[in-house]
């Protein structure tokens, strides 16, 4: 059950920060340059920026380092991972020789960089989510892709649902962690047994929380319903998205050191 | 981490084989966390559990063998219901602690007469399609075919219609008073408190704040619970109230009988003079 605590999708902590107050729709778009510019960079000065970049906005934004680093921990097998691959699959100059294995100094050069760009990506994303609470993301969303309205994609729609979605990823948490004790009340087991048994076991959790998730998005849609939405037409926003001085500044900043270490 | 809080404080509690105990507190108070405790779905921070004077977190395999021994039955346990047939969803439980084969038969039989439903009525039905108290009724069904000694409930009467309410609460007696079971049981409605349970345990934020029969209770202690946000049965309060303005009524009453009688007797000496 500590399994289902340890994971921090869309954790929003509130902070009264400069960043907290930043439009989303600023903050998106300078995610998605840091994640293109990283996966552009190729120096080790360039990295340096982006880093000192990156924990700058952590520092801003008052959430301590501890929250987004926790973000890393599940993948830091992966980032293992294609480091080692890197390192031996990387044909040049070898420098170091194990059994048929053969370690090359442009293997460790890209396999590091590698591992640098997934560590800024995770960092990247989760200062995004750590700063901006699920509702303000979505709205984001929306404004970005509305130009998708054009050609008949229901961008209104689709933030919706990410919204809803989002909001109902900690009840359905709870939702299972109850079914799993009910379940454990009857002696179930979730500890032992082979794969298939394993699997066979998990049939009980997962039949319940449908059921449950079918009731509650039946009744969902009905309240909606009888508060009259009927999706993104004409359809206004209790919370207006506004760009301000403050956030052209943190853009252009944003871009000046993206250029920087770009060069 | 910010999102933990400690939600039991200094709990010092016995409970004895065949008690009736009820357990009132407010939304919060940490109620559903010391029944999660008793059958070790729980692990305390600090300090022990002791069911027959063992302690059950002492060993980590004798765990299955305490929910054996403690049926706990969660708020709106009709969630936890997954399998096809209503006899399969009672098997589960048995099934897990290795009852098979007539033995397991015998079990589902003997567990739908304690709650009251025909075994060959319900047995092939699905269980998505019972109503809102045969569901209830079922899932107690389904603890009890693991013949728990102790049965606990939270809120068995939530959220039902009057009648189903009613029906569960005799299985409930049932359970207590021709099968034996010890019961514990968390709810709201003191109505029910004050006449079922034979001792009720009040708490407030994580703590036990009384522990006393029903009568006790809400007979000195009706400002401490009225203190802490909690009423009183109905029948109790109106009888409190009419001795508050002064009639000659004795405190504590707990039933629609006693009220009776003392109203009656109240009319008797008004008419005398």
């Amino acid at each position: 059950m500590m399994f289902f605590r340890s994971i921090t999708i869309g954790q929003y902590i509130y902070r009264n920060s400069i960043i907290h107050r930043l439009d989303p729709r600023v903050k998106i778009f300078v995610v998605i340059l840091i994640i293109t510019s990283v996966f552009l960079i190729n120096s080790w000065i360039g990295f340096f920026l982006i880093g000192l970049y990156l924990f700058t906005n952590i520092y801003l934004s008052k959430v301590h380092p501890k929250y987004v680093l926790k973000g890393i921990r599940p993948l830091i097998f992966i980032i293992a991972f294609t480091l080692l691959i890197h390192f031996f699959t990387t044909p040049g100059e070898v420098i170091y020789h194990i059994w048929i294995l053969n370690i090359t100094r442009e293997g460790i050069q890209r396999g590091l960089f590698i591992a640098v760009r997934l560590f800024y990506l995770i960092l990247s994303t989760s200062w995004l989510t750590l700063t901006t609470s699920p509702i303000a993301l979505t709205d984001g969303i929306e404004r970005i892709l509305s130009f998708l309205k054009i050609i008949r994609i229901p961008a209104h729609e689709i933030a919706m649902m990410m919204t809803i979605a989002l909001r109902f990823i900690p009840t359905l948490m709870e939702e299972t962690e109850k079914i799993i004790k009910a379940q454990m009340a009857r002696g179930a087991d979730f500890e032992s047994g082979n794969i298939v048994k394993r699997i066979q076991n998990f049939l009980p959790i997962i039949i319940p929380l449908f059921v449950s998730a079918f009731h509650r998005a039946d009744e969902l849609s009905i309240a909606m319903e009888a508060r009259c939405y009927r999706g993104g037409e004409g359809r206004t926003h209790y919370r207006q998205l506004l760009i301000t001085k403050v956030d052209y500044i943190f853009m252009i900043v944003t871009l000046l050191i993206l250029i920087l270490s770009y060069l | 981490m910010p999102f933990e809080t400690e939600a039991l404080k200094n709990i010092n509690l016995e409970i004895d084989k065949g008690e009736f105990v009820g357990i009132i507190g407010h939304t919060g108070c940490g109620k559903t966390t010391l029944l999660q405790l008793l059958n070790g779905l729980l692990k305390p921070t600090k300090g022990q559990i002791l069911i027959d004077n063992i302690d059950i977190h002492q060993d980590k395999r004798k765990l299955r063998e305490v929910r054996k021994k403690i049926g706990l039955s969660f708020q709106y346990p009709e969630a936890q219901f997954f399998e096809e047939t209503i006899s399969k969803e009672i098997a589960f439980g048995p099934n897990n602690m290795g009852v098979t084969g007539k033995e397991l038969d015998e079990r589902i039989q003997k567990s739908l007469k304690m709650v009251d439903m025909d075994y060959h009525c319900y047995k092939d039905r699905s269980p998505f399609t019972l109503s809102g108290g045969e569901m209830r009724r079922l899932a107690i069904a389904s603890i009890l075919a693991i013949e728990p000694e102790v049965v606990v409930l939270d809120e068995p009467t939530a959220s039902l219609d009057p009648q189903s309410c009613s029906k569960i609460l005799s299985v409930i007696v049932n359970l207590h008073q021709k099968y034996s079971k010890t019961i514990i049981m968390v709810s709201h409605n003191m109505e029910i408190m004050a006449e079922l349970a034979k001792r009720i345990i009040v708490m407030e934020k994580g703590k036990v704040i009384m522990d006393d029969t029903p009568r006790n209770i809400f007979q000195y202690s009706i400002e401490k619970l009225e203190n802490i946000g909690l009423s009183l049965p109905p029948v109790t309060y109106t009888m409190y109230k009419l001795k508050k303005i002064g009639k000659p009524i004795s405190s504590g009453i707990l039933t629609v009988e006693e009220a009776k009688d003392e109203i009656l007797k109240l009319a008797r000496s008004i008419k005398r003079k």
